[in-house]
């Protein structure tokens, strides 16, 4: 039997520095929900399958359920709690609850990174594109039907805003 | 599940990584992106007692075009290839290849490298360096080696690699720019491993018209010369290869490859994608 052993690492989470000591085989996830109280990270199928735990390692999307918390040394975390002054993040909160895109919500944090990156990275994408980018976070609820929309809400403010001539935009 | 009990490291070269794994007794395994790792180690099913996280050493997420060569680092992430990040020299094949692995999340994260040490046969990349006749860039305690493509996979999830080498890259024949490629994968769901993949390569400046039937049980099967599957849409003509390529005459998996050649030779005769 292998000895317990506890890193110290520091990380920054959600813009706040911090240091704590991990066991190498604490999930990031679970070092979110358990030493670090941020619950909104949710914990699925623990294989990177479900997409669940999704949330921002260094800006870009990551599996924190298949991501060691002692392998983020340094890095920068951005966990669903971390984006209340986010604008986009609001956006796809609101079209989530306007095109009832949950129902039991235990996948939305995952989703809600995932939706987000979709619309930073890919502004043009259709439904077809949408759903190929979500078909790495499982929802048992919705059919996806509503998810879809919701993220193609977003996208299409974002296009008619960026043909709104500038005059126009800032006298509306 | 939770992995079960190791120790981690993260050295800075990869003389100090083979150091520490050499010294484990066996005990210890590198890791890089652990999209593959990790799932197994949450499952138990490999339980290493120490890690070495190898994507601390700054020379294995090194890419260059050397002229008619291009060197990729075994540590840059699919992502980055998707993103087109740097000049892999391909004509667009690899960063096509990437889109399909998985996931975003676990491209941002899942290595180049780490894949192929992988060596899971029904991975995107341990076939497309078959068909790119890749060289594997091997370092260890008694120095480098360089492994052919032909000879990187010794069957599934086995490699030539010893517990104490690291892959640090790969070693590609820049395409002709009039290089054309087909890649089709098979599989149930999008960013499952493949069923079946079928790769068409045809750069005829350089000679080669090759072709490489993927996800199958040992390692991917080369057709070395696949000019006539290019030019006759026969599909009697493809049986003799999914035959060599070690597959059962009328099983399901004989079948879902043999749709794959004829789905990858139609896409290279009439200049398709799949996505």
């Amino acid at each position: 039997m292998t000895e317990i052993v506890t890193q110290q690492i520091k990380l920054r989470i959600n813009r706040e520095a911090v240091s704590a000591s991990v066991e190498p085989r604490t999930s990031l996830a679970d070092f979110l929900r358990e030493q670090q109280m941020l619950c909104g990270t949710n914990i699925g199928c623990e294989q990177g399958v479900c997409g669940a735990c999704t949330l921002l390692v260094d800006g870009v999307p990551t599996r924190s359920c298949i991501t060691s918390a002692v392998s983020c040394v340094h890095a920068d975390v951005q966990s669903i709690e971390g984006f209340d002054d986010d604008a986009l993040m609001n956006e796809l909160r609101a079209a989530f609850t306007a095109e009832h895109a949950l129902q039991c919500g235990y996948c939305t944090p995952g989703m809600l990174v995932t939706a987000r990156d979709i619309v930073m990275r890919l502004p043009d994408a259709d439904d077809e594109r949408v759903r190929l980018e979500l078909s790495g976070n499982l929802c048992r609820c919705t059919g996806y039907v509503g998810i879809v929309r919701a993220v193609r809400r977003v996208l299409e403010a974002r296009r008619a805003h960026q043909r709104t001539p500038l005059a126009e935009a800032t006298t509306a | 599940m939770k992995a079960a009990i190791y120790q981690y490291a993260k050295p800075a070269t990869g003389e100090s990584a083979i150091a520490l794994v050499a010294a484990s007794e066996g005990m210890a395994k590198f890791v890089s992106g652990s999209q593959s790792l990790g799932p197994m180690m949450n499952l138990r099913l490999a339980q290493p007692e120490m890690l070495v996280d190898l994507r601390g050493i700054a020379v294995l997420r090194e890419c260059r075009n050397e002229g008619d060569t291009t060197l990729l680092g075994a540590c840059v992430t699919h992502a980055e290839i998707e993103d087109r990040k740097f000049d892999d020299g391909t004509q667009g094949l690899m960063p096509y290849v990437a889109r399909g692995i998985a996931y975003r999340a676990v491209r941002n994260r899942g290595t180049l490298g780490g894949s192929l040490a992988h060596a899971d046969p029904a991975a995107d990349w341990i076939s497309t360096m078959r068909a790119l006749d890749a060289a594997f860039l091997v370092a260890g305690p008694h120095g480098e080696r360089t492994i052919a493509a032909r000879d990187w996979m010794t069957g599934a999830f086995t490699t030539p690699l010893e517990a104490d080498e690291i892959l640090t890259g790969v070693r590609l024949r820049r395409l002709s720019p009039a290089a054309r490629w087909s890649y089709y994968k098979f599989n149930r769901k999008p960013g499952e491993f493949a069923e079946a993949i079928a790769i068409f390569l045809d750069d005829a400046p350089a000679g080669v018209c090759r072709a490489v039937v993927g996800a199958i049980d040992g390692p991917p099967h080369l057709i070395a010369n696949a000019r006539e599957l290019i030019d006759h849409p026969d599909v009697a003509r493809l049986d003799p290869h999914l035959d060599a390529a070690g597959l059962e005459s009328g099983s399901y998996e004989y079948l879902v490859h043999r749709v794959a050649l004829e789905r990858a030779a139609a896409m290279i005769r009439e200049n398709r994608k799949q996505l």
